[in-house]
């Protein structure tokens, strides 16, 4: 009746684990409380959750990363404290313990904190910047993000009822494999990853065809910005490099239910195929993160240098040649497998090559900022911070792709810098920056700036402490993963990076401040014209936040930067002469509800309940023919409502100009 | 008609042609996963560990049934498409249910030869390479009864809801998924059937 699911799955085994266990119950318990208490179910449920619209599925994707991003943090954490106390002792957490936190803060990071923010951020921008009033396919982006909810709740569940992985973040066979490993771990990282794999993959086909077929009037390719740009690269490389991850980690799956051998020792299982199909996914998805943090920092640095980027063809060049180059690299991930000396050398030479284009676009920025007006928002010391220690990062990474370099560091914790060095300023900085940037066009009020710098320096400071140690201990030839040691050259690095981990940590809460303190002086801060930073590209044309059409009357592009050209040629506050009606889609629980069978279908996945898992995949199916074959499924804004809202908007810019800039 | 309207039904067709791009676009990834499945099994067809091959299995006039059926299948669906075009309704209705007959014909012959196969000690537990046979051709198999479900689908649409233009469109991407199935068969007999005969 409940297959493999007993009593014993509570985690009652380890304190620290029971503790777990207890905070995300209680976390959960305690927002279910506050929002009855606010009365705010039905609010939340209409408003938020059935939404359709982009703004409001891209707010909600950036919630559940930031929610992720605390949870990956304490893992993080807890990994650097166990590693500066464990020379030659145990320290406080046992190694099974040990190795579910660093299988669950990979996971966690890039799948459920890096890739929701990415998504979030192009769902609220891309549309706003290409001049559209939704995505193409406004349902099946709110399918996306209740796939990937679904799948981040598994991986907290696994905190509650029964284990997580220990198989590290990449899951590789034979270990993970059902004889080395039988419990239920490694298989709430396959349902976890395959759920939420499969919004990704729909997300990508989403942006692909909002970008390609949705542009405003007048918008040629060319005149996209580059946040478009890279988001419409990155999602060419997650329409296309996420399948693989759905036949690497399904494979396995059949491999763990049904008994096969793809990956297994004997009969004929060949364990080295599932590193070539993970890594097929694996490092196009190092692109698909850090791309959109491109296009990000190249619109950061234009607004507040006060300069059109400098060299935006050869920007938008090196991002395609970047998405092309990210499938002829998986390789590198393995050169020590045995592939022959000239496999490993190809790979290692266009691991080199796909430097070229990256080290292009540092060039694109500094020189953006050369003999600019540089204002020193926080979200241009992301930028700034990015682009020194990501150039460090980047030369670590051309040493590692020299095949015979990269035999004495492989598994080492020299490549747990590198990669950190490459991810935390490439990835999290960039959309840190982006939602420091953005925030006043989503909320309609600005981010403290004073907290905002507190956190990026803390963040910066924390970052060198905790991975430059990483890199050293890495020459000295520590492993990665390890929970104790007994080399006692090794304690004083460790230490000093714990103590970085607890510098970023100061990083974080300076955020909580900020959104604190920014929520508490929010009249203050006000963004009432829809330009806070008087940018240059559409999203700024329309009011913060835009009504649920964002353009009352689509706008016409001349330029590059569209709304720059527009208030140069005096029409950006023009009122037209007449609107009409638009057709807006409707909201759909049919999202949310597909979400949640997800979730109890990978639950009795991961538990053989079969019954259960049959009856819930049945549940999916009915929901969606029942969505398909619906044909109502938008609404009309009048144009009398139109015209309301635009009249309070334009009242509002009225009584503005002069007070404020 | 008003502006508006004829506003809204090229807003409309705009929206069909979204859905075609989106539709290819997901084919494509469809794509990736059977290129890697046949990947995979190139790699593994000759890791029978001491078990049975292809040539010890396979029934090549079984798989010629079956190509034969999936081809006249795209045939037929072929049919239904150019009906719909001149809305004829009942037409469609047949074609599309000759395509289901076809295509029910199809996988009941791949259910057979997956039982027998089973039932001979030879299933997906037995060996590297079977497991690798039956992911690829079961992948595809499960395809194919998806469509089954969707052609009955949209049977039930044509009857209720007439051949409206989201009728119609949902029919054209039925087609490029029922084609796209097609192809993936071509290169399951190709890569799969004749090489283990030969």
């Amino acid at each position: 009746m409940f297959g493999r699911l007993t009593l014993e799955a509570l985690p009652l085994y380890s304190a620290i684990a029971a503790g777990g266990a207890a905070v995300t119950v209680g976390g959960a318990l305690l927002v279910a409380i506050v929002i009855t208490w606010l009365g705010a179910w039905r609010y939340l449920w209409t408003e938020w959750l059935t939404s359709v619209d982009h703004k409001r599925i891209g707010v909600m994707y950036i919630v559940l990363a930031l929610i992720m991003l605390l949870r990956g943090f304490v893992d993080a954490i807890m990994m650097r404290a166990q590693q500066a106390m464990a020379l030659n002792s145990g320290g406080y957490l046992p190694p099974e313990h040990f190795d579910q936190i660093f299988s669950s803060h990979g996971t966690i990071m890039i799948f459920f904190m890096a890739m929701p923010f990415m998504t979030g951020l192009v769902n609220i921008i891309v549309p706003l910047q290409i001049g559209t009033r939704d995505v193409a396919f406004p349902f099946l982006n709110s399918l996306s993000l209740w796939l990937t909810a679904s799948g981040a709740g598994l991986v907290m569940l696994s905190l509650v009822i029964g284990k997580f992985s220990t198989a590290g973040w990449t899951g590789y066979p034979p270990y993970s494999g059902v004889e080395a490993n039988p419990g239920v771990g490694v298989d709430y990282w396959i349902w976890a990853i395959l759920i939420s794999g499969v919004g990704s993959t729909l997300s990508g086909i989403n942006f692909i065809v909002t970008i390609l077929k949705r542009r405003a009037p007048g918008m040629t390719l060319m005149r996209m910005t580059p946040f478009v740009w890279t988001a419409l690269c990155a999602s060419v490389l997650m329409a296309f490099a996420f399948p693989a991850l759905t036949v690497a980690c399904g494979l396995l799956a059949l491999d763990r239910i049904f008994g096969m051998h793809f990956f297994t020792n004997a009969h004929g299982g060949n364990m080295m195929n599932y590193p070539n199909l993970f890594w097929i996914w694996g490092h196009p998805e190092v692109y698909i993160l850090i791309l959109p943090a491109f296009g990000i920092f190249s619109e950061v640095v234009a607004t507040f240098a006060r300069k059109s980027l400098f060299g935006y063809k050869s920007l938008v060049y090196a991002t395609a040649a970047i998405a092309i180059l990210s499938f002829t690299v998986w390789l590198h991930h393995f050169f020590t497998m045995g592939s022959s000396a000239n496999v490993n050398a190809f790979f290692g030479i266009t691991t080199m090559i796909i430097a070229v284009p990256t080290g292009v676009k540092v060039f694109n920025w500094l020189l953006t900022m050369y003999r600019g007006r540089i204002d020193f928002h926080p979200s241009m010391m992301w930028t700034i911070g990015f682009m020194i220690t990501f150039v460090i990062g980047g030369m670590t990474g051309v040493l590692l792709a020299i095949p015979a370099a990269d035999f004495l560091m492989h598994n080492t914790t020299f490549l747990v810098a590198h990669f950190h060095n490459m991810i935390i300023p490439g990835v999290l900085f960039g959309y840190l920056a982006g939602y420091m940037y953005w925030f006043p066009k989503a909320f309609g009020f600005e981010l403290d700036r004073k907290w905002g710098l507190a956190s990026f320096w803390c963040w910066l400071i924390g970052f060198y402490l905790a991975f430059m140690p990483l890199y050293i201990l890495g020459f000295k030839g520590m492993p990665r993963r390890m929970e104790q040691y007994n080399d006692p050259s090794w304690q004083p690095y460790l230490m000093v990076a714990a103590f970085g981990a607890f510098v970023v940590l100061l990083g974080i809460a300076s955020m909580v401040m900020q959104l604190y303190v920014s929520i508490r002086d929010r009249r203050k801060t006000a963004d009432v014209s829809g330009d806070p930073w008087d940018g240059r590209t559409l999203e700024w044309a329309t009011s913060s936040p835009p009504p649920a059409y964002n353009f009352a009357v689509l706008p016409e592009v001349r330029d590059r930067e569209a709304f720059l050209e527009m208030k140069e040629r005096g029409v950006a506050y023009r009122r037209p002469a007449a609107y009409e009606d638009i057709h807006m889609p409707k909201n759909s629980m049919v999202g949310v509800a597909m979400g949640a069978f997800a979730f109890v279908l990978g639950f009795a996945m991961i538990w053989q309940i079969w019954w259960l898992a049959a009856a819930s995949g049945l549940a999916m199916w009915i929901a969606m023919i029942a969505r398909s074959s619906d044909d109502d499924s938008e609404f009309k804004v009048t144009a009398a409502e139109v015209k309301r809202i635009e009249d309070a908007r334009y009242r509002a810019l009225a009584t503005k100009t002069g007070s404020r800039k | 008609m008003s502006a508006a309207a004829t506003a809204h039904d090229s807003e409309a067709a705009q929206t069909h042609e979204q859905r075609a791009l989106g539709f290819w676009l997901y084919l494509m990834g469809d794509a990736v996963i059977f290129a890697l499945l046949f990947a995979t099994y190139v790699i593994m067809v000759n890791n029978t560990d001491g078990g049975p091959a292809g040539r010890d299995l396979f029934d090549l006039r079984n798989a010629a049934i079956e190509t034969a059926l999936l081809l006249v299948s795209s045939t037929t669906f072929g049919f239904a498409s150019l009906s719909a075009r001149t809305g004829n309704r009942g037409a469609v209705l047949f074609w599309l249910l000759v395509t289901f007959g076809l295509g029910a014909a199809f996988v009941s012959l791949e259910i057979r030869e997956f039982a027998g196969m089973i039932a001979a000690g030879a299933g997906p537990d037995r060996s590297g390479f079977l497991s690798a046979f039956f992911t690829l051709v079961g992948t595809h198999g499960l395809h194919v009864s998806v469509g089954l479900v969707w052609i009955l689908i949209m049977c039930g649409q044509v009857m209720m809801k007439g051949l409206s233009v989201p009728v119609v469109s949902r029919l054209f991407r039925l087609g490029l998924f029922w084609h796209f199935l097609d192809i993936a068969w071509v290169g399951i007999f190709s890569i799969v059937y004749l090489p283990g005969l030969l």
